[in-house]
């Protein structure tokens, strides 16, 4: 169904538009969350059912919550709001947006001059999926099985609540310092 | 079923890439700087599947699983040093984290 296609494409485009221009990070967050469920829609309609739920269940599900966990721990709200709409002048912001728009509109018109053919959309079910994944990709399934594991262990290694750890030289500089306010 | 133009995913993928990009460069807070980075990694998955989609092949969900799975371990070290650096600096303001640059 194209019409679903398009107003889920413009659905997401929209709400991430409004996503990046937040200055309260929940607001940002709850916004991402409608962008990803369009994207799912998107996914759908692409005939990629799997996909579409795992967008759902991984990416608004589980992602989205370790971002809002991590703001619920550092406490950030309307002191960060605040701080945001200082930094975020049109002088700041303007350049950067108009270089990427540039770029985007090479990329756009790249591709309109390279127009070739239409997609005749088919499902690709997630039994032929999981057949390709475990045959011809099981190497790429064990590094990724790799990478989560580093993942989880660099994780909990970082994020462990140690002292503050000086290096030698830093330590005689804050001991400097010390005598200097004494 | 009836076609979809096969550029215009495309578009909507570069455009979605695009709004990521801007936003990694305006922002100064690291939290939103992440979600840009989620943003941008999600666009590339879309074009990946557009192209799976395109050619009537798996391949393309297969290359979205492992974006997604790589952007679940990126996204949790991430917070980790998030949640680091807020405890030793008081901060999330990337450019007051400059004790490499000495």
């Amino acid at each position: 169904m194209p019409i679903l296609f398009y107003i889920s494409s413009l659905v997401t485009l929209v709400a991430t538009v409004i996503a990046i221009t937040r200055y309260h990070p929940v607001h940002a967050l709850l916004y991402l969350v409608v962008s990803f469920l369009a994207m799912s829609m998107i996914f759908l309609s692409l005939g990629a059912p799997f996909v579409a739920v795992l967008e759902v269940i991984v990416y608004a599900g589980a992602i989205i919550v370790l971002f809002i966990f991590v703001v619920m721990m550092l406490n950030l709200g309307k002191d960060t709001a605040r701080q945001e709409s200082e930094w975020l002048r049109p002088k700041v912001w303007l350049i950067p947006a108009l270089l990427s728009l540039v770029l985007l509109g090479e990329m756009v018109a790249l591709l309109v001059i390279g127009a070739e053919g239409e997609m005749h959309i088919s499902v690709v079910d997630p039994a032929r999926l999981s057949l390709s994944l475990y045959g011809g990709y099981i190497i790429a399934v064990e590094l990724i099985g790799f990478l989560l594991m580093a993942g989880i262990v660099g994780a909990a290694h970082i994020g462990k609540h140690t002292k503050k750890h000086l290096h030698r030289f830093l330590q005689e500089k804050e001991m400097e310092k010390q005598e200097i306010n004494i | 079923m009836t076609p979809i133009g096969a550029n215009t995913v495309l578009v909507v993928a570069a455009a979605l890439f695009v709004l990521g990009l801007a936003a990694a460069l305006t922002r100064k807070n690291i939290i939103f700087i992440l979600i840009a980075v989620e943003v941008m990694l999600n666009a590339s998955g879309l074009a990946f599947v557009a192209a799976g989609a395109k050619w009537h092949q798996p391949d393309g969900q297969v290359m979205f699983l492992f974006i997604l799975a790589m952007a679940a371990a990126e996204i949790s070290v991430g917070l980790a040093l998030v949640l680091q650096i807020y405890h030793q600096h008081k901060t999330l303001d990337v450019e007051d984290l400059k004790e490499l640059s000495d």
